[in-house]
């Protein structure tokens, strides 16, 4: 029996992308496998450890969670579209990489793509909401000090930033 | 860990779904899929199709007044959550919910899923018992209402025929002067609780619902019982048992200490509400 395929048109990071994948392909799969987009990264794959989070309408999904073809009419956003558009460090990874934020990298992705939906909810986060910001997120290295040190410095070189847009 | 073969089904209209539901004894809905994805994935279902409701206009609404709170079948957690009106008319419901998973997967499950996936070990179930609320279901033959008591029929297992939708959830209002309060302890935030309990005191009524210390969502009657008696009375309704997690002892005894924290948060909430001082 071949497996029934879906054509499927997925927007990631603002490129409209067409694939075809039968309806069980997850989305963390269809992005690493269909897409080559492999900044996704697949951990526990039942929805525990939030490696593979991204942002769905921008806000952070498990995409091993969700269906590709039921991913039809969502704008997704992964860490590759972090970075800024000349190519440079968003603010989150520019603060992941100030605060020495990542060891081995391999939860990295799903903490930035949290991280920045959060801080644009909350752009001005308690320490304590720092660390509730990624609560939902595991790190198997880092003893999260530096991820939670991330976060507030994260949130400084955004504030910077609007501050000088302003002047 | 990849879901078995399924048809997939997308319809754009509730009739449509229905159709299909109906066509298939087999088939699942898919709504926020926070807990079907994870069951598919490790296989322990394998439903031959889903039929992914995502893409139904007028589920995600949720409509507030005076008599309750009614939340429709793909609203969100995180958007309940969010309702300052949600919080005011039936503060059980907020309070619940943010001990639901971690935000990620409250951005994407949807409150009636968790509802009608009937899991004792999660909360939304045992609250929609405790305020004594009810779904609203469609399927090709009609709607009807089932009611909280009537709703859950063993482990997972709902009252819902296999070709029924559930279209939103009600719960009733707090009554004037009643107080509520929602505990529960996890051994890592965001985790399935090892017990937690939510508590609704009105006048002389105090009754507390119970997370995952018994195979269905359990409500417990403990009016008239001494404070220092709570936790005991309750575990005569419930059944603790032993897993990974922890023993059935160490639940009971968080049954005793959570019973009568929760009922005390309860009550105090009744007074604040009473003298707003």
């Amino acid at each position: 029996m071949t497996e029934e395929l879906h054509d499927v048109r997925l927007t990631v990071n603002g490129v409209a992308h067409d694939v075809q994948v039968p309806a069980r392909r997850l989305l963390s799969d269809a992005l690493r496998h269909d897409l080559a987009l492999t900044g996704t990264h697949v951990g526990c794959e039942h929805g525990v450890c939030g490696a593979c989070t991204v942002l769905v309408d921008g806000r952070p999904m498990r995409s091993c969670l969700m269906f590709a073809v039921s991913a039809v009419d969502a704008e997704i956003t992964t860490v590759e579209g972090l970075t800024e558009p000349d190519g440079s460090l968003g603010p989150v990874q520019q603060a992941f990489a100030e605060c020495h934020g990542l060891q081995c990298g391999f939860c990295t992705p799903g903490f930035l793509t949290t991280i920045t939906a959060g801080l644009r909810e909350n752009p001005r986060p308690t320490h304590d909401e720092c660390r509730d910001m990624i609560a939902g997120n595991l790190c198997r290295c880092t003893g999260y000090q530096n991820i939670v040190k991330a976060v507030e410095r994260a949130a400084a070189i955004q504030q910077a930033a609007s501050v000088e847009e302003r002047a | 860990m990849k879901p078995a073969p399924f048809d997939y089904r997308r319809p754009g209209s509730l009739p449509e779904a229905l159709e299909a539901l109906a066509g298939e004894p087999n088939a699942k809905v898919l709504a926020g899929g926070q807990s079907l994805v994870p069951l598919l994935s490790m296989r322990l279902a394998a439903p031959a199709m889903l039929v992914d409701i995502n893409g139904l206009p007028g589920l995600a609404d949720i409509t507030v007044d005076a008599s309750g709170v009614r939340i429709g079948a793909l609203a969100r957690h995180a958007d309940v959550l969010a309702s300052a009106d949600v919080r005011r008319v039936q503060p059980l419901v907020s309070e619940a919910l943010a001990h639901v998973a971690h935000a990620t997967i409250r951005n994407r499950g949807t409150t009636v899923g968790s509802i009608v996936h009937a899991d004792a070990a999660a909360e939304m179930p045992v609250v929609l018992s405790l305020v004594g609320g009810s779904v609203e279901v469609a399927s090709v033959r009609g709607t009807r209402t089932i009611a909280a008591d009537d709703l859950y029929v063993g482990p997972l297992e709902t009252s819902l025929a296999h070709d029924e939708i559930a279209t939103s959830a009600f719960f009733p209002a707090l009554a004037p002067g009643a107080g509520v309060a929602f505990e529960e302890i996890a051994r890592r935030h965001g985790d399935y609780a090892l017990c937690g309990g939510g508590a609704v005191v009105d006048g002389d009524s105090v009754r507390v619902g119970y997370v995952s210390v018994a195979d269905v969502p359990t409500v417990v009657d403990l009016s008239g019982v001494p404070l220092g008696e709570l936790g005991e009375a309750a575990l005569a309704h419930l059944e603790p048992a032993d897993d990974i997690h922890a023993t059935a002892a160490y639940r009971a005894q968080l049954v005793r200490v959570l019973t009568e924290r929760v009922v005390r948060a309860a009550m105090a909430a009744t007074s604040s509400k009473e003298n707003p001082a």
